[in-house]
């Protein structure tokens, strides 16, 4: 398993990818924390920036994984249980490597944060409105935002702009968007109309149905300034 | 030949061991001013705040050797702020080997502070520490301050306003970028340091 994430992480490396994203999306539901043998692995054979998501609870988890070699840490379900890990996460670190990763969807009562989403059996609305949990976590010292749209994602249909627009207006730290990316033209899509920073999706390049090099050199021809 | 990077402590310094480690560099951790001394290289990493990283540089006796080392030495991004006069962040006199005072990104719109993220190397000067790099090549950068561009600097970067993002002074090389997380062009620029005499 470890030995498929290694090659998986230099081939997208080689293909021009600006930072990779390692979710242990189990851990949560499962009560534990990320594999540090793993992470420094990767830090061992890796010369991009990468974050570590995955049951990250406290400062001593986090730095864990930092001194491991992981550039950032990303922190979801955890922050929801206990929104002051962000604010103690930033006060030892910085904010520069405290992501915060939120999974949102839309209900009737509007967009709302969800929890343990890396078990279907476990995923629970958390009642909180993510607007303002985005702006929170900034107070809190979030120095990035990852917003998982769980309507688009995996449906590959394109990026929840009208919501990535939503959050965009509020945020003021670096805005990834997550969720739903099929095709070339969703993520020129997310950039020109979404505004965001960057672009994150794991399926269609796993699959090979995009490749980055490729992508970035579309992106590029449209006049989206991307890292070759 | 071991290349000793300086343990100021608080820093992460496992990715620049490892990003060395794949260079095939023999690589010491300490901070120890004896080793430093006698070391052929020598790497001042810095993860922090400047105030904090300046009190640990002085409580090992550091503080006093770095500037009268002759040996190549190279800053990474802290690390490069402290070869400076003073910096802003925690109005802190630094290790005075480079004139200039490291300031404060300024926020605009579109260009959060702490800058982070990859971008492009702009205004090269020749230098053995750039062999092979180019104007536009891509580094990754995290930092909330900056040199302002003076005479000893190398390369620069646009962030809002242009700063120093490679300075040189004499056997003194800093990048406020992070060259051991700047995937081949990083690695180019370490190669490129341990190459130096």
């Amino acid at each position: 398993m470890v030995g498929d994430i290694l090659e998986l992480a230099a081939r997208y490396r080689d293909e021009g990818a600006d930072e990779l994203v390692f979710y242990d999306i189990t851990a949560s539901p499962e009560g534990r924390s990320v594999d540090r043998e793993w992470v420094r692995r990767v830090a061992r054979g890796l010369d991009i920036p990468f974050c570590v998501a995955g049951g990250i609870r406290s400062v001593a988890d986090a730095e864990a994984v930092l001194n491991a070699g992981a550039e950032k840490i990303s922190v979801n379900s955890p922050a929801l249980a206990n929104p002051a890990l962000i604010d103690a996460l930033s006060a030892r670190f910085g904010s520069q490597c405290v992501v915060v990763g939120i999974d949102s969807h839309q209900t009737p009562q509007g967009y709302r944060v969800y929890q343990f989403t890396g078990d279907p059996n476990r995923t629970r609305n958390s009642g909180r409105d993510t607007l303002e949990w985005v702006r929170e976590v900034q107070e809190r010292g979030a120095g990035e935002i990852v917003l998982n749209c769980m309507g688009s994602d995996g449906v590959r249909r394109g990026y929840d702009i009208e919501q990535l627009q939503a959050v965009r207006k509020l945020c003021n730290v670096p805005l990834v968007a997550s969720g739903g990316a099929g095709a070339p033209e969703h993520f020129r899509d997310v950039f020109t109309q979404a505004g965001v920073d960057a672009a994150l999706a794991a399926s269609v390049f796993h699959s090979g149905a995009i490749v980055v090099r490729e992508l970035k050199r579309t992106l590029r021809a449209e006049g989206i300034e991307v890292r070759p | 030949m071991t290349t000793v990077i300086i343990d100021s402590g608080g820093a992460n310094l496992a990715s620049l061991q490892f990003a060395l480690e794949r260079l095939n560099a023999d690589a010491r951790v300490t901070n120890d001013p004896s080793i430093v001394v006698n070391a052929p290289r020598v790497i001042l990493p810095g993860v922090g705040s400047a105030a904090d990283a300046m009190k640990r540089l002085r409580a090992c006796g550091l503080a006093d050797v770095l500037p009268n080392l002759t040996q190549p030495v190279l800053g990474i991004c802290l690390g490069m702020q402290l070869l400076f006069t003073r910096s802003e962040e925690g109005a802190t006199d630094c290790l005075g080997i480079i004139p200039g005072e490291v300031k404060r990104l300024t926020a605009e719109p579109g260009r959060p502070v702490p800058h982070m993220g990859w971008n492009q190397l702009t205004a090269l000067r020749a230098d053995p520490l750039l062999e092979n790099i180019v104007e536009n090549d891509y580094v990754y950068f995290v930092h909330s301050y900056a040199a302002p561009v003076s005479d000893v600097t190398l390369a620069a970067t646009d962030y809002g306003t242009r700063v120093s993002a490679v300075v040189r002074r004499g056997n003194f090389w800093g990048t406020q970028f992070h060259p051991e997380r700047s995937g081949a062009i990083g690695s180019r620029l370490l190669a490129n340091f341990l190459r130096l005499n």
